[in-house]
C-alpha cells in the first residue's frame, strides 16, 4: 500500500516536470464541453432525490468521456520541439516560492521561449493554469493562484504575446499536482501550467 | 412559553417529512473532553411497540449532542446504577450519590408506525421536574425529533439559543471511476454528521459553499465549465441559479443577514477585490479597490460591515470594510498570516485562520479587546465556521494526509473530529 502510494507520487511528479497535461484533464474537457448540456441538467439534486441518482449520471459521465478521450488521442499533437527535452519549450510549468506570485530567475527563459513561439504563431491560444499549494485558506490561493498566472502572463505579453492569446484561470489548492502533505509536494503544487489548446 | 414550544414541535413534523434513512457514513470522535461541563444523565429511554427495540436511539442521539456542546458531560450508560423511564420512578439519591445535576428520562412507545415519545428532565438535587413532553412522530422523523429534544433541553438549561437541529455542508473529494479521477461533491447533512446526501457532484472543483440565512438555499463556486462561476441552489428541488461568471475569479460567495445580496469575490476589473451584489435589482456595487489580494467577505450580523482578506500590507491579514462602501481599516496585527473571517451571530468575536510559520490553527477575535484566543493545534487548520449560537466551530484539518472535519466548541475546551469512511472531506458550513 506504502509503495503504490509512493508510485503514485513519482508519476505525478514525472509528468509535473515534463510538463505533460495528464489525459485526466482530457477527460475532463471532454466531459464538460461534449456533455455540458447532460451534466447542467444532471448535476444537481433536490433532497428528494437520493444519492443512487447522482452516482448513476457519474458512472454514465466517465464511461462516455473515455471513449472520447481515446478518439480524442491522435489530434493533441504539436510540433517535435514541445516533447525535446534540450528545447526550452518542452518545459511548461513554472514553479514559484510559497505565498508569492514572483517569477524565479530560472523560469524567465522558459517563459521567454514560449512567448517568442507564441509571438511567432497568432493562431496558437495558451491557457495559464495558476496553482498553490494547500497551505492557507481556499478561497486566499484562488487569487494567489490568479496572481501567479497573471505574473507569466505579463511577461509573455511583455514579449509581443496578446491577450487573445491567453486565458488565465487559477485552481488555487484544488488541483494538485502532488497529492503528499510536505515541502517535497508543496513546491511542486505552487505552479503555473501553460497548456496549449488543440487547434 | 408552552405555545412556543408546541409550535416547535409541529414544525418538527412538516421538516422531518423530506428526510431520508438516516445513513453513518462517518462517526464523531470527542478528541478532548472538558472538566467544566455540568454532568447530566440521559437515560436510555423505555420502548414497546411492534420491533424489538426503537429504530431509532434516541437518548444516545440527545447524549451526544449535549456532549457536543462542550457545555454539558453525559453519564455512560454503563455508569447508570438504574434505568427509570418515568419520573416516578427516579431514586434521586442515586443520582446525587453519582454526582449528576440533570435527569433525563424518557419513552418511546410504538402503535400502528406512530411513535408516541414522552420525557421528562429533573433537576437532580432538588428532586423536581424541569421540562416534560409528550408528542407522536412517524418513524422518520424520530432522528430529528431527538435534536429537538437536545434542543429543549439545552435552552431550558442555558437560556440561550440551540442548533442541535441545524445542518452543515460541506465538500469532499473521492476517487471515483475506472479511472480513479478525482469526483467532487458538495454534501450536506445534519449538524452531528448523519444524514448526508450529495447536493452536487463534478470532475471539477467544487467551493467555498455557503448558507441563505432561512437554510432554504446554498450558494457555492463551480468550475463545472473549466474556469470559476457562482450558483445558489435551492435544496427543496436542486434548481440552481448562475450567479457570476465574469471573467477571472468568481469566488468567496456570501449571503448578507437578510439575504436580499451577496458578497463576493470578482476579479474582472484586475486584481481580486470584493463586490456586493444586489440579488433582487442585480446590481453590483464595488466595495474594495486595491491593486493587492482582497477577498473572502464575511457579513457582521447587523449587515452594516464586512470583514475580509487582504494582503496589501504584504500578508494576508484581516480588513473591515462598511458593506455600503467606504474606508477600510485593518483588524489583525498578531501572527503573520490571519484569513477567512467571519462574524459571530452576537457580532462581539471573529473566528479565522491563524498562522505563524506555516502552523495554521483556528483562532477567536474578541471584537471589544481585540485579543486572540487560539483553539486549536494546527498545523493545517482551515475554513472555520460559526454554529448559529457561535458555542461551535467547525473547521477542517489534516489527519494522517487527509483533510477531515473537525469541531471546536468557543472556548477551546471541547474538541471532536468527525472521521468519513474515505476521501477528503473540507470546507465545512453552519447553516444558521
Amino acid at each position: 500500500m506504502k509503495i503504490n502510494k509512493l508510485a503514485l507520487t513519482l508519476i505525478a511528479s514525472t509528468v509535473v516536470l515534463t510538463g505533460c497535461t495528464s489525459t485526466d484533464e482530457k477527460d475532463a474537457s471532454l466531459l464538460d464541453t461534449d456533455l455540458k448540456a447532460e451534466q447542467e441538467a444532471l448535476i444537481t439534486s433536490g433532497l428528494n432525490n437520493n444519492a443512487v441518482s447522482g452516482e448513476q449520471f457519474i458512472t454514465q459521465g466517465l464511461s462516455q468521456s473515455e471513449l472520447n478521450a481515446n478518439a480524442m488521442n491522435g489530434l493533441t499533437s504539436l510540433g517535435a520541439e514541445f516533447s525535446d527535452p534540450a528545447n526550452p519549450l518542452s518545459k511548461q510549468t513554472i514553479y514559484f516560492k510559497h505565498d508569492s506570485s514572483q517569477v524565479q530567475q530560472d523560469f524567465i527563459s522558459i517563459i521567454a521561449a514560449h512567448a517568442q513561439y507564441l509571438a511567432a504563431n497568432r493562431g496558437q491560444r495558451v491557457i495559464l493554469e495558476g496553482h498553490t499549494d494547500e497551505l492557507g485558506s481556499r478561497e486566499y490561493n484562488i487569487a494567489l493562484g490568479e496572481q501567479r498566472a497573471k505574473s507569466v502572463f505579463s511577461i509573455l505579453r511583455s514579449q509581443g504575446v496578446t491577450g487573445q492569446q491567453v486565458e488565465v484561470v487559477s485552481y488555487g489548492e484544488e488541483k494538485p499536482a502532488s497529492e503528499g502533505v510536505g515541502e517535497a509536494s508543496w513546491q511542486l503544487n505552487r505552479r503555473v501550467e501553460i497548456t496549449y489548446q488543440v487547434q | 412559553m408552552i405555545s412556543i414550544l408546541l409550535r416547535r414541535f409541529f414544525l418538527i413534523s412538516l421538516v422531518a417529512l423530506f428526510s431520508p434513512v438516516a445513513q453513518s457514513e462517518l462517526s464523531i470522535e470527542i478528541t478532548k473532553g472538558t472538566e467544566a461541563a455540568v454532568p447530566l444523565a440521559v437515560v436510555p429511554f423505555g420502548y414497546s411497540g411492534s420491533t424489538t427495540r426503537s429504530p431509532v436511539n434516541l437518548s444516545s442521539i440527545i447524549s451526544a449532542d449535549l456532549t457536543r456542546s462542550g457545555l454539558f458531560k453525559a453519564l455512560r450508560e454503563r455508569d447508570m446504577l438504574a434505568k427509570p423511564t418515568t419520573a416516578n420512578k427516579v431514586n434521586f439519591r442515586n443520582w446525587q450519590a453519582l454526582g449528576q445535576d440533570y435527569l433525563i428520562v424518557g419513552s418511546v412507545n410504538e402503535v400502528m408506525g406512530q411513535y408516541q415519545i414522552q420525557f421528562q428532565m429533573l433537576d437532580v438535587f432538588k428532586g423536581e421536574g424541569l421540562l416534560g413532553y409528550r408528542l407522536t412522530v412517524k418513524k422518520n422523523e424520530l432522528r430529528k425529533t431527538a435534536h429537538h429534544i437536545s434542543d429543549l433541553v439545552y435552552e431550558k438549561l442555558t437560556g440561550k439559543k440551540s442548533d442541535f437541529s441545524s445542518r452543515i455542508a460541506y465538500i469532499t473529494t473521492t476517487k471515483a471511476g475506472v479511472n480513479k479521477r478525482k469526483l467532487y461533491k458538495l454534501l450536506i447533512a445534519d449538524a452531528d454528521g448523519f444524514n448526508p446526501r450529495a447536493i452536487a457532484s463534478s470532475w471539477e472543483p467544487l467551493m467555498s459553499p455557503s448558507w441563505s440565512p432561512d437554510g432554504n438555499k446554498i450558494v457555492y463556486v463551480s468550475f463545472e465549465n473549466k474556469r470559476s462561476a457562482i450558483y445558489i441552489q435551492k435544496l427543496s428541488d436542486g434548481k440552481r441559479t448562475k450567479i457570476a461568471s465574469y471573467k477571472g475569479i468568481n469566488g468567496a460567495p456570501s449571503f448578507s443577514p437578510d439575504g436580499s445580496k451577496l458578497a463576493l469575490t470578482l476579479s474582472k476589473d484586475g486584481s481580486p477585490d470584493i463586490f456586493v451584489l444586489n440579488l433582487k435589482n442585480k446590481q453590483l456595487l464595488k466595495l474594495t479597490k486595491s491593486y493587492a489580494i482582497d477577498t473572502e467577505p464575511s457579513w457582521s450580523p447587523d449587515g452594516r460591515s464586512i470583514v475580509y482578506t487582504s494582503n496589501r500590507g504584504g500578508k494576508p491579514q484581516l480588513y473591515i470594510i462598511p458593506s455600503q462602501g467606504g474606508r477600510s481599516s485593518r483588524l489583525t496585527f498578531d501572527g503573520d498570516y490571519n484569513a477567512r473571517g467571519q462574524f459571530s451571530s452576537d457580532g462581539k468575536s471573529i473566528v479565522m485562520v491563524h498562522a505563524n510559520r506555516g502552523d495554521y490553527r483556528i483562532a477567536i477575535m474578541d471584537l471589544a479587546t481585540h485579543t486572540l484566543n487560539v483553539l486549536t493545534a494546527g498545523r493545517y487548520d482551515e475554513s472555520p465556521s460559526f454554529s448559529a449560537n457561535a458555542d461551535m466551530v467547525l473547521y477542517s484539518s489534516k489527519k494522517a494526509g487527509r483533510s477531515v472535519l473537525s469541531a471546536v466548541s468557543a472556548d477551546g475546551r471541547m474538541h471532536q473530529s468527525f472521521t468519513f469512511d474515505s476521501g477528503n472531506v473540507r470546507e465545512p458550513s453552519w447553516s444558521h
